[in-house]
């Protein structure tokens, strides 16, 4: 018998989409969560409603690692067209869980096999076919709980609050797991299985949370008030959660303080934001890359006529219309830059739930503070799956927002031209359409315009107003999360990563280091980089750039930023889809240790 | 000062005048905007309440020629509904005229105006129709009726587009034609308008003086001085002053508006066209269609029960744009309780 793994392993759900196992799987993954342990589960699932194969990965890591492992210690497999893979993916000394009438041509001797017979076991539960085959998947919930010794009052406590409110579900869905469970206890020997959850006291104070939900609270917080959207995976949840926490949160004696509106397309989400934010409202849209494509003219409006926006852009695999249901990190470059002529944005680069709360709602403030629009950068992986998170806080500062004249304030001052730098930080002040004051009309346009918003082909007049606005956004630097540095100062190699890449770089430096390979990392969380981002790369002899995209978008970003810096800044890349590994990035970096590429 | 000098704001009509136009001399757009500076002089509208939307082409220059004292926005090509729209959330108490052309809402700019239509954003609407594309030079535009020779003698060979009957067939509660060259009714149209609260399209023609006024242009001045079958004399009667008015002289149609205010709708012949029976509308459309001798204008439908979107979306008095962190933030009881359903 192999030696005892205890809450370090992953289970493996391989089912059919549309069976209806994302319940089963959610409060398989609860449960270790509510039992004090760090737990990671990713749903793996295609673009399509029923019917095509879909996994569900959940990785207990008593470490608290929340990055995909890529190995499978225990599989359950219902998938009659998967199986033979999903057997053959078991880990050597893995456990296998089985539809038994699926199972016939399974042969393999170096895992065990737990065949199942799921149908035969729901049966007396349901007459109908259909709530059996839901039904099914809570039979494996109590196998599951069984073998790997899963608390037993919390699995029924999690059972509960998942179907809260419905006592007849939740009974009949409690049953099920006690039979599934029941029937393992006299079948198998539990303590021959070498995976173990046990309690541990590791997650008090977490949440355990998408973050599409954690961007629609930090809306919320941040005092979004409009929202223009057009569904579009892996995005629409953050626009449903946002619309159902003001209905619950923002309608005082019958009137709403929010406005959403679901837009024909992404080019009319974002105007109808852009709209909002010029009349003084925080307003906000999220997408994917398609949509980002056709925001584009728009992204250039609001940016060369300085109106706040927050565009969220949640995203998945491109180009076209690519794998909408895979992940990827490949709309930075084309996020920085949207549309045509000299464009670069404020982009914020969120690692890990909380910060996709935090910046959530910062980037209302900073779409304010610097008039124009905003893109916050999160993707599939953590937008659509649980996570753990630092409990969220409370916010305690007011809203920023920004430099905006009311009547009172023009009253006090001799004159107000829109476009003209004040203040020696690029940044103008703005009136709100529908202030009562002579000085505060002014005519927003794209076309040329000049410091007082006046129409011009002037070259002098037209130059004046684009550099200002490059030095406003370069300034905002100022008030961006500055990256984040970890490891050695002293230490010569760096591994520079952003986003949902944290994950795996951070258990890849754990893995190097178990080898002997000493590095220093910068998680960077903002563009236009930080100046710290020069420094670091500077300090190095070598940086690996982790990212998920094909081309290194983020490593051209800072071979362009730091003069002389193409020859040691090398791109480690994975994109195939998966949310990243820590192996992956483990074998690139190993591998160009042990001989250096050439770039 | 005389009271005739001045609205009920006390302000002049100067008051409502913007910069100098940069169109071509005689152009019907120019006459629009001198028609929207009497519409809210005369309407008494405080123009520090409003907005100026517009896309791109000859039309969308104009709202920087009327109104210097309202807020502008130029957006981009087609798109201006849904920069309207957002505004018209972002504070329910704009008063928001939209200025478009042809290219910019037949074209580029179709999907987003049917949206705004069947959203019913609380807004006037003005498509300057001229027929063709004037900044680019001449091009015909989706509103161009088959067969219309313009300057050049390229003919069109694509049937036209009619925004009115697209605009009844989505629900809009306000759809008005008109002729850039009859101030008395566009100003009586406009100011009805803007007293109605929803969508309200006036589709006006409007002759390029540059690349579409040829002698038998549907679109030429010409043929619109002949050939302009008005369905009714428009009045627009406000609401403090249609107490003292009581009799209205001759054969006329009085339509009520929800404010109080009334459209007074004068017969030209032995029949009055009565708004709001939408199958009369849709007979004035069809007949438009078929008698390619005429252009009907006057106000072809008006529902006055239409509920305008921010009345949908519940919005309150104050507007969203000027609501704070107390208004706004939940407290730290109700923060406790969305964090307990993540626990």
């Amino acid at each position: 018998m192999s030696p005892t793994v205890v809450n370090d392993f992953t289970v493996t759900v391989a089912t059919v989409n549309g069976s209806g196992s994302a319940s089963s799987n959610t409060i398989l993954a609860k449960t270790v969560f509510r039992m004090g342990v760090p737990v990671t589960p990713k749903n793996l699932f295609p673009s399509n409603i029923a019917g095509l194969p879909t996994w569900f990965l959940i990785r207990v890591s008593e470490k608290g690692y929340q990055a995909r492992t890529g190995t499978h210690e225990v599989v359950i497999a219902l998938n009659a067209e998967t199986v033979a893979k999903d057997a053959a993916s078991v880990r050597k000394g893995g456990v296998l869980i089985v539809d038994e009438k699926i199972a016939g041509g399974i042969t393999r001797d170096d895992i065990a096999v737990h065949k199942v017979p799921f149908a035969e076991l729901v049966k007396p539960f349901a007459p109908d076919p259909r709530l059996r085959k839901l039904l099914a998947n809570m039979i494996y919930v109590g196998v599951a709980t069984d073998l790997l010794g899963l608390d037993r009052e919390t699995v029924m406590k999690v059972v509960a609050d998942q179907f809260a409110g419905r006592e007849k579900i939740v009974k009949l869905n409690q049953e099920v797991v006690k039979v599934g469970l029941e029937y393992s206890r006299d079948t198998f020997d539990a303590a021959k299985c070498p995976f173990k959850v046990e309690s541990r006291d590791l997650t008090r104070d977490k949440l355990f949370i998408e973050g599409n939900a954690a961007a629609a609270l930090g809306a919320l917080m941040g005092g979004c008030t409009f929202v223009g959207w057009y569904p579009i995976t892996p995005s629409s949840s953050v626009c449903e959660e946002l619309i159902h926490l003001a209905k619950e949160h923002r309608v005082v004696g019958g009137d709403h303080r929010f406005a959403a509106v679901q837009a024909e397309d992404e080019l009319a989400s974002l105007g109808l934001v852009l709209g909002a934010g010029w009349a003084g409202a925080r307003a906000m849209t999220a997408t994917a890359g398609p949509g980002i494509s056709l925001m584009a003219e728009f992204a250039g409006f609001g940016y060369y006529a300085e109106i706040p926006a927050v565009v969220m852009d949640i995203q998945r695999v491109g180009p076209s219309t690519g794998m909408p249901t895979r992940t990827q990190q490949c709309d930075v470059s084309s996020c920085l830059n949207l549309s045509h002529g000299d464009t670069g944005h404020i982009v914020l680069l969120p690692g890990g739930i909380d910060e996709i709360y935090e910046q959530s709602q910062q980037a209302f403030d900073l779409a304010e503070r610097y008039q124009t629009p905003v893109f916050l950068l999160s993707d599939l992986d953590m937008g659509m799956n649980y996570w753990m998170a630092e409990r969220f806080a409370y916010p305690e500062r007011p809203f920023d927002r920004g430099k905006v004249l009311d009547a009172e304030q023009l009253a006090q001052v001799k004159a107000f031209a829109r476009y003209k730098d004040v203040d020696g930080d690029g940044i103008p002040y703005r009136t709100l359409p529908g202030t009562h004051h002579a000085l505060a009309p002014y005519f927003t346009r794209g076309s040329g315009h000049t410091e007082t918003a006046a129409y011009t082909e002037d070259s002098d007049e037209y130059q004046k107003v684009v550099d200002r606005i490059k030095r406003k956004i370069d300034g905002s630097v100022r008030d961006t999360p500055a990256p984040i540095h970890e490891g050695d100062p002293d230490c010569d190699v760096g591994v520079l990563h952003y986003g949902s890449t944290r994950f795996a770089v951070e258990e890849a430096r754990d893995m190097l280091a178990a080898d002997g390979i000493a590095t220093k990392a910068m998680r960077v969380r903002a563009l236009p980089l930080h100046a710290e981002v020069v420094e670091f790369v500077q300090s190095c002899r070598v940086v690996y750039v982790v990212e998920q995209n094909r081309d290194g978008q983020m490593a051209d970003i800072v071979r362009l930023k730091v003069p002389g810096s193409a020859g040691l800044i090398k791109k480690v890349l994975y994109y195939a889809g998966m949310p990243l590994s820590a192996t992956t990035v483990v074998e690139q970096i190993t591998a160009d240790q042990r001989e250096p590429s050439h770039v | 000062m005389s009271e005739a000098d001045s609205n009920a704001l006390g302000l002049a009509k100067k008051d409502y005048a913007g910069a100098k136009s940069t169109l071509c001399l005689g152009c019907g757009h120019d006459q629009i905007t001198r028609e929207i500076i009497e519409a809210a002089f005369h309407s008494g509208v405080d123009p520090f309440n409003v907005v100026k939307t517009s896309g791109i082409g000859c039309s969308s220059k104009t709202p920087a020629y009327f109104i210097a004292q309202g807020y502008g926005i130029n957006s981009v090509h087609g798109r201006m509904p849904s920069v309207a729209t957002g505004a018209n959330c972002a504070n329910r108490h704009l008063v928001t005229l939209g200025v478009s052309g042809d290219g910019d809402t037949a074209s580029i700019g179709m999907g987003q105006f049917c949206h705004a239509v069947r959203r019913n954003t609380d807004m006037v609407y003005i498509v300057e129709n001229n027929g063709v594309y004037g900044l680019t030079k001449g091009q015909f535009s989706a509103t161009s009726e088959k067969g219309v020779r313009k300057k050049g003698g390229d003919v069109n060979e694509f049937a036209e587009i009619d925004l009115c009957a697209v605009a009844v067939e989505l629900g809009c509660g306000f759809v008005a034609r008109s002729f850039s060259g009859d101030a008395k009714q566009m100003v009586a149209l406009i100011r009805a308008a803007i007293q109605h609260e929803g969508f309200a399209l006036i589709d006006c023609i409007s002759p390029c003086v540059t690349f579409n006024n040829l002698s038998d242009s549907p679109r030429g001045f010409d043929w619109l001085r002949e050939h302009n079958l008005k369905l009714h004399e428009v009045g627009f009667v406000p609401e403090y002053e249609a107490q003292s008015v009581d009799q209205i002289p001759g054969k006329t149609l009085r339509v009520d508006m929800p404010d109080g205010s009334y459209i007074s709708l004068s017969a030209l012949d032995e029949s009055i066209h009565d708004p709001t029976d939408i199958q009369a509308a849709r007979r004035v459309l069809e007949r438009d269609r078929l008698d390619k001798g005429h252009v009907y204008t006057g106000l072809i439908y008006y529902n006055p029960k239409s509920e305008p979107l921010h009345e949908v979306l519940h919005l309150g008095d104050k507007p969203l744009s000027l609501l704070d962190e107390s208004e706004l933030r939940p407290g730290r009881q109700a923060f406790d309780g969305i964090l307990q359903a993540y626990t």
